[in-house]
């Protein structure tokens, strides 16, 4: 894309560098003088990272990019270096495993990479060479080979197609491996080539290598023997894309325009842009308060120790003397070199293990979501997908929802309502009547029961049977014969919206399902459109005869001009152009006359919720027809700004339409469409409609899904409300948002925390409406000065409004305001959710972007975040699984934190008893196994299982969602009370032991404890208490919960029996020989351990208890359920009448 | 993201759109199965859910006082009936029995130093009585100082015999003969004998047994440590080519002649010695006096005297030293801490459970609905 911008600035002689020749088969041209093959990329695909032999030295260096294994490895290398009190054996065995695991994963990916990447490499391909068929492996392909693909095969590189099997130069394809869509799509062989490739003499000129999938531009230039060379054309229509497979057609030939990583498939390979939780911003904030602990206590014990050690007698007394090296260092390095060994010693406040854990926890944790049968859809067959484990917890903490309308919504599943033919309404009643099932309802211009005339009738009939892009879907059974020459999307519309009724024999696959509406409204009345054979279209008439015209161009529909045409000649030789497209685009083109008769009814049907189209036609003279003809074939053989000229042609042509009619297509809401929004909104959720749709179609269907209610008060910025004025708009749009903001934020009262927006709140609503034209005088005001302060202006009257739609917008704009709310002040998060490729921006800009599975293709899809069959899921994904993943994750993080203050606590404090010497007060293997072994499997249970509230009371009581909002779990106020809870727990293992150690014959044998057995005393508190925390904390006591918890304490017991009870002869001291087994022989040690367990585990014992209540039990359940369903049907009686909207797929 | 963005620029509009700018290519394909319907993957695993309410932990709070406070109350007075009695022999103060000794203390000197230190036992020690000696400010919890020995020699290893650890640095070799043990904890072996005489009120004296036996691990004396060429009695031959530790007097196979199972490295004073203590202010235990048979106290009431072979250096570091006679019960020496702390938990508890019976009682009278447990 850069490159192209790039290129169309510098122009000139840049350009031809900005094409590339093929000489097809590498023949020679006449043209050219001297042949010199041009170098081009082989026809390798390389995805894989990593080689056998740089995989070590790159993914380590890959590894250790991350900060955290770089401190950890910074850690490892002063143990090995220094003298340290730990061996490096205890930081380095974690960091090894970590690092082990995460190279044996990433290698695995890569040789999975690396196999994907050899079977397409070597897979074998039939290139012709000198007129034989040669078998080669794929990758040994080059540019301008001509390669045989056989059906059901898929091309390996980009081909353009010479030649194809098929009769009509045809063939079909599916690219469903390159973007989603299953349908076929037919290409076509370059015109007027010949059949025989061998004497095919022909170069091709095209653009350099491009990511975009749908355009191509190409010049073909074929030289024959004692004539001009010809010049053909080449679009995308001509591109066969590597990946895509070969469907319908027994084999075709190509030249290879594109191979290895300039095709459009390689280059479309391009990883996502890394999003970071909230709550990973929160664990590096946390880093840093114990990275702070961490330096402060190393600081502290190297000042005290060299405090200590001045008094004399101290630093060596006569019993402990240091080796002559020791006496030699350097005053200044020895300072140094103790602080890093303190700083290794109380190195693992910092753990290791949380990166491990936590990452485990999202990779696990993510297949809940893709588990969930509540997420399955029957109609797809599909579940949810979940693209990146990062977020899950970000689920939880949505503020903002932005929500694309058609196909998110709204089923983007279309239904033809009715017509207005010549200002006279028809409603189609009922299916199963009569051929003339067509029937005039009230005439709004006070003519009751009339028709108009049936020569307009058909006319407006034989314009929605001709003007689309509609295929008839080729169906095997044989009544249906060879419906060959299917009418193929040339532009690449294709989003197959396929839809297929058994009532009705004939499929349709259409780009978009508003054409299959209409074209199967027009054959609810008569007129059937039986397909395209060879540039003729047939059309069943009322009288049951076929009527052929000759298609002669498309215009194609594009989102700028928002209309298509088509170009027909009929049997008569009559050249007819038939437009539809949106009012506002159509009525320009029209005469003024016209439009008035048919206004009204579009408004109306605008207002009523539906999809109005306007439909015109014009008859073209021989001359008329003649330019256009001749501008469009010039404009497509373009090969720079080919669209730019195409553009400014059908504007040309499009012009002096008369109008015929409208037609207005129903798009029914999304199941439970209202219930989600009301629930994410009971969340505190934020929802914002971003859509490109009409404001009153958009309207409707906020009312519809009780965005907007009855007593929400609009408040419209939009071109109608600045334009009533009469005045500039600038001033205009001053005055309205000065207006508003005084209305929604200066007069509105504070809100209160937690007060559920209700029907019943004295508080007024607000609902806000902008349109895309006036959304970029927000933004982009002439006046700088204006902008920024419209824009908080803006920002502040949305933000105190329920519910915002903005309507008309871009899918740019949509990305905008959404990466304005993520840049306001308080950086909320946002959800962006969408199911079209207009939504891709703004699924890249939020927060988390969801993608529904729905009608538009995969884009959304493949983009998001996560992606869900149907919109009423998101209900559950945010509210339940957001929700759960943000408790679990925050807790782990607080936990882990906490869990490691009170393990090195009381080593630190231990310092102050042994001379400041960093002596460890753990035996090696518990300072390694504490984080990895003992409470490592009860925090990641509990991280994946626990449900502090049930599933069905989450989505029963959406409001919970508001107590987990703003990160409350990770603020500094519960990371306080948890470092706070560290640090006691810390102080009472040391010194309850510390003070049993007043006297250090403990057995009842006299006989004394040493130093290891005070260590392994505070750490069997330590470990017990810390697991019984988190024991005390689970509230979803699982078989697996059970398991781990105890299993965890019986391991340490077993292995520090183990561990005690043999000679290691690898250790070079047996410092815990049957230090374990003799501490359980005495009785003061199981007594101060169980004292100081229950001592440390009764402040949490009694926060629980004092706290609120807060799981609600059975009877409160079923009291909410009750008043929500009540609350519901109140809505839905509320929002019948006065809007005159709509409650559509509201069925409870 | 710009040229994603850039891409992604073609619109959706009414009725047609376009696909543009998409990466991944393989990740349409998803497969279309049916997620299992198992109580594991539906988070639906059966679970038992606690609440800790008021009600739930209120008699949990009063058992624990219940209980707690008797266990405290056992403790205090176990403690308190242990007999125990310490006295300071350090001889840092002129008047002190000891003083010359410490004074004029020197390593070179071949003749030890005797001193006599007189005391009175008020109460006459039953049962068992246990001899302990207490340092103060020894850093034997050093990091110096506990890393440096070798353990595999002290197990009777004989290439650590001959070439101990690296860790024994600065006492790993003397005279360029391997020190056995090596290291600074051996080294540095608590070598002060004492002895205990009872004086009569008639003046005599006797010397009261002191058994060196029974004061070291069970495991360490028979397990961990070991003298090297096993069974062999001869354990001059077998410290051959070893030299003592520069501080000690005699070398290790001397340490206890008239006994071959208490000499070498499995003498019990040196592994008691060697099991470092946690704190800079430790005792350990010394001899144990065994009860009588009949029914006369061990150490009756009366004038003792501790006869000291002052050896023992601890002034240049500001140490102490003292003699600890104590009695000992199931729960060890006397340390009212564990009483006391038991009594205050249990107390506490008990108060907690009271306050959390009145606001239980308190909030169930203002919200019957709210708290009542599944």
């Amino acid at each position: 894309m850069l490159r192209r911008r790039l290129n169309r600035l510098l122009g000139g002689d840049e350009r031809r560098v900005d094409s590339r020749t093929i000489y097809v088969g590498h023949r020679p041209c006449p043209a050219t003088e001297a042949f010199i093959p041009p170098k081009f990329c082989d026809n390798r695909i390389v995805s894989s990272k990593y080689t056998v032999w740089n995989f070590l030295p790159k993914n380590l260096f890959e590894q250790f990019r991350r900060i955290a294994n770089f401190y950890f490895l910074i850690i490892f290398l002063v143990q090995v270096i220094v003298d340290t009190p730990t061996s490096p054996v205890t930081s380095g065995l974690p960091l090894f495993f970590v690092i082990t695991v995460t190279a044996i994963k990433q290698g695995y990916e890569d040789w999975l990479r690396h196999k994907a990447d050899n079977e397409v490499n070597k897979y074998l391909v039939t290139v012709l060479e000198n007129g034989q068929k040669i078998r080669t492996e794929s990758e040994k392909i080059k540019v301008g080979d001509v390669v045989e693909v056989k059906e059901d095969e898929t091309f390996p590189c980009d081909l353009i197609l010479l030649q194809s099997s098929r009769d009509d130069d045809t063939c079909f394809v599916t690219t469903a491996s390159l973007d989603g869509e299953s349908n076929h799509k037919t290409h076509y062989t370059v015109p007027d080539t010949e059949k025989d490739l061998e004497s095919l003499n022909a170069t091709i000129e095209c653009e350099q290598p491009q990511p975009d999938l749908y355009k191509f531009v190409g010049r073909m230039h074929i030289y024959k023997k004692d004539q001009e060379p010809a010049v053909r054309s080449l679009g995308p229509e001509n591109l066969l894309l590597k990946g895509a497979t070969l469907k319908n057609t027994q084999k075709i030939c190509g030249v290879a325009v594109y191979t290895g990583m300039e095709t459009k498939m390689a280059l479309n390979y391009q990883g996502k842009s890394q999003k970071r939780s909230a709550v990973e911003k929160s664990i590096n904030a946390f880093l840093l308060v114990y990275l702070c602990i961490l330096v402060s206590k190393a600081l502290v014990c190297t000042t005290l120790k060299y405090v200590w050690q001045s008094e004399p007698g101290q630093d060596e007394p006569w019993y402990n003397q240091k080796t002559q090296r020791e006496k030699d260092t350097n005053l200044y390095l020895k300072m140094f070199t103790d602080f890093l060994s303190f700083m290794v010693l109380f190195n693992f406040i910092i753990p290791v293990s949380m990166y491990v854990t936590v990452e485990m926890q999202k990779f696990l944790g993510s297949f809940f979501i893709t588990w969930d049968k509540d997420f399955f859809d029957p109609e797809i067959q599909e579940g949810a997908l979940v693209n990146t484990s990062d977020l899950n917890e970000e689920l939880g903490q949505v503020e903002y929802v932005f929500t694309d309308k058609t196909g998110t919504l709204t089923q983007n599943n279309m239904e033809f309502i009715e017509c207005c033919i010549d200002g006279f309404q028809y409603k189609y009643r009922d299916a199963g009547s009569e051929l003339d099932g067509f029937c005039v309802t009230d005439g709004p211009v006070s003519k009751l029961q009339q028709k108009a005339g049936r020569e307009k009738e058909e006319l407006f009939l034989r314009a929605l049977c001709l003007c689309h892009t509609v295929q008839v879907k080729e169906s095997p059974g044989p009544g249906q014969g060879q419906a060959d020459g299917l009418m193929d999307q040339v532009d690449g519309l294709g989003l197959g919206g396929e839809v297929l009724r058994p009532e009705e024999q004939r499929g349709f696959i259409a780009s978009s399902p508003d054409e299959v509406a209409l074209v199967k409204g027009a054959m609810r009345y008569g007129f059937t459109f039986l397909g395209l054979e060879s540039k003729n279209m047939k059309i069943l008439n009322r009288n049951n005869d076929v009527e052929m015209y000759e298609l002669l161009h498309v215009l194609n529909f594009d989102p700028v001009r928002r209309r298509m045409s088509v170009i027909v000649r009929s049997k008569s030789g009559d050249t007819l152009l038939f437009c539809k497209g949106a009012d506002s685009s159509i009525f320009p083109r029209v005469r003024p006359e016209e439009v008035d008769r048919i206004r009204m009814h579009v408004e109306r049907n605008a207002t009523e919720g539906y999809r109005t189209l306007c439909v015109a036609y014009k008859q073209l003279s021989a001359e008329e027809y003649a330019q256009a003809d001749a501008g469009l074939r010039e404009a497509r053989l373009a090969l720079q700004d080919r669209e730019e000229k195409l553009m400014a042609v059908y504007n040309q042509v499009e012009t002096g339409m008369s109008l015929i009619g409208a037609t207005a297509v129903e798009d029914r809401l999304q199941e439970e469409a209202a219930e989600t929004m009301e629930a994410l909104q009971g969340a505190g959720m934020k929802v914002w409609v971003l859509t490109g749709d009409k404001m009153e179609t958009a309207k409707s269907t906020c009312y519809a899904c009780r965005l907007f209610q009855r007593n929400t008060e609009l408040l419209e910025l939009t071109v109608r409300t600045l334009e009533d004025g009469g005045r500039k708009r600038e001033e205009r749009l001053h005055e309205l948002l000065l207006d508003y903001h005084k209305k929604a934020v200066q007069d509105a009262p504070p809100v209160k925390a937690g007060v559920t927006r209700s029907w019943s709140t004295a508080n007024q609503d607000y609902g806000f409406i902008i349109d895309g034209a006036t959304l970029s005088m927000v933004l982009n005001s002439s006046h700088d000065s204006n902008s920024s302060r419209y824009k908080s202006l803006f920002l502040q009257i949305c933000q105190n409004c329920t519910a915002v739609l903005c309507c008309r917008m871009a899918p740019l704009q949509k990305a905008q305001i959404v990466k304005m709310v993520k840049n306001s002040k308080g950086g909320p998060i946002t959800l962006s959710i969408g199911d079209g490729a207009n939504d891709v921006s703004m699924i890249l800009e939020a927060h988390v972007g969801i993608g529904i599975k729905g009608k538009e293709g995969r884009q959304a899809v493949r983009n998001s975040d996560y992606a869900i069959p149907k919109l009423k899921h998101l209900k559950k994904l945010l509210l339940a699984h957001g929700h759960l993943y943000y408790v679990r994750i925050a807790h782990l993080v607080q936990y882990f934190f906490y869990k490691n203050l009170c393990f090195i606590l009381p080593q630190f404090l231990y310092q102050f008893f042994c001379g400041y010497s960093q002596q460890p007060l753990y035996d090696a293997a518990y300072l390694t196994m504490y984080n990895i072994c003992f409470t490592s499997m009860p925090i990641l249970a509990y991280s994946l299982l626990e449900q502090h509230i049930c599933i069905e009371v989450l989505l029963d009581n959406a409001t919970l969602y508001r107590e987990i909002a703003k990160n409350a779990m990770l603020r500094w106020r519960p990371f306080f009370y948890w470092t706070v809870l560290g640090v006691f727990h810390g102080l009472l293992f040391f010194f309850g032991v510390r003070y049993l150690f007043s006297n250090p014959a403990l057995q009842d044998n006299g006989q004394v404890f040493g130093n290891w057995s005070y260590g392994t005393i505070v750490f069997t508190v330590l470990v017990f208490t810390v697991t019984l925390k988190l024991a005390l904390d689970t509230r979803h006591w699982t078989w697996i919960n059970h398991f781990v918890i105890w299993g965890s304490l019986a391991f340490y017991v077993f292995f520090s029996f183990f561990w005690g009870g043999i000679i290691w002869p690898f250790l070079r001291q047996q410092r815990l020989y049957f230090v374990f087994a003799n501490m359980l022989s005495s009785v003061s040690a199981w007594l101060v351990i169980i004292l100081l367990i229950l001592l440390s585990l009764l402040p949490d014992i009694l926060l629980v208890v004092f706290r609120k209540p807060r799981g609600p039990n059975a009877r409160q359940l079923s009291e909410d359920s009750l008043l929500q369903t009540s609350d519901r049907s109140c809505h839905t009686t509320v929002l019948q009448a006065p809007e005159g909207a709509r409650v559509k797929g509201s069925k409870e | 993201i710009a040229a994603m963005m850039a891409s992604s620029y073609n619109a959706k509009e009414e009725d047609g759109h376009h696909s543009s700018g998409s990466s991944h290519g393989g990740a349409g394909a998803v497969k279309s199965k049916k997620p299992d319907n198992t109580a594991f993957k539906q988070q639906r695993l059966p679970a038992w859910q606690p609440i800790l309410t008021a009600g739930t932990v209120l008699p949990a709070f009063f058992v624990i006082g219940l209980i707690f406070i008797p266990i405290g109350i056992g403790l205090y007075v176990t403690s308190n009936n242990i007999k125990e009695f310490e006295i300071d022999y350090t001889g840092a103060e002129v008047s002190s029995p000891c003083f010359n000794c410490a004074k004029n203390f020197s390593w070179n000197s071949t003749t030890s130093c005797n001193c006599s230190v007189p005391f009175t036992l008020e109460q006459p020690f039953e049962s068992n009585v246990f001899m302990y000696y207490g340092l103060s400010n020894f850093y034997q919890n050093h990091r110096r100082y506990v890393k440096s020995r070798d353990d595999s020699q002290l197990n009777g290893d004989r290439s650590s015999l001959k070439n101990p650890s690296k860790e024994c640095e600065p006492y790993r070799t003397s005279d360029g003969l391997p020190i056995a043990p090596c290291g600074a904890i051996a080294n540095s072996l608590f070598n002060d004998t004492l002895e205990l005489y009872y004086i009569h009120s008639n003046g005599s004296s006797t010397a009261i047994p002191l058994v060196k036996k029974g004061i070291a691990w069970w495991t360490d004396k028979h397990v961990k440590f070991r003298n090297p060429g096993g069974s062999n009695n001869n354990l001059t031959a077998a410290f051959q080519g070893t030299t003592k530790p520069v501080n000690w007097r005699k070398p290790v196979y001397e340490l206890d002649p008239s006994d071959s199972d208490n000499n070498g490295f499995i003498n019990e004073d040196f592994i008691v010695w060697m099991r470092t203590a946690a704190l800079p202010t430790f005792r350990k235990l010394y001899r144990i006096i065994q009860k009588k048979p009949n029914m006369t106290p061990t150490l009756p009431s009366g004038k003792y005297l501790l006869e000291v072979t002052y050896n023992y250096p601890v002034h240049s570091f500001d140490g102490r030293k003292r003699m600890i006679l104590s009695t000992i019960s199931w729960m060890g020496g006397k340390n009212p801490f564990l009483g006391i702390a038991y009594i205050t938990v249990g107390s506490v508890c008990f108060f907690l459970g009271v306050v959390l019976l009145i606001i239980h009682h308190k909030y169930d009278n203002r919200n019957n609905s709210a708290d009542i447990p599944n």
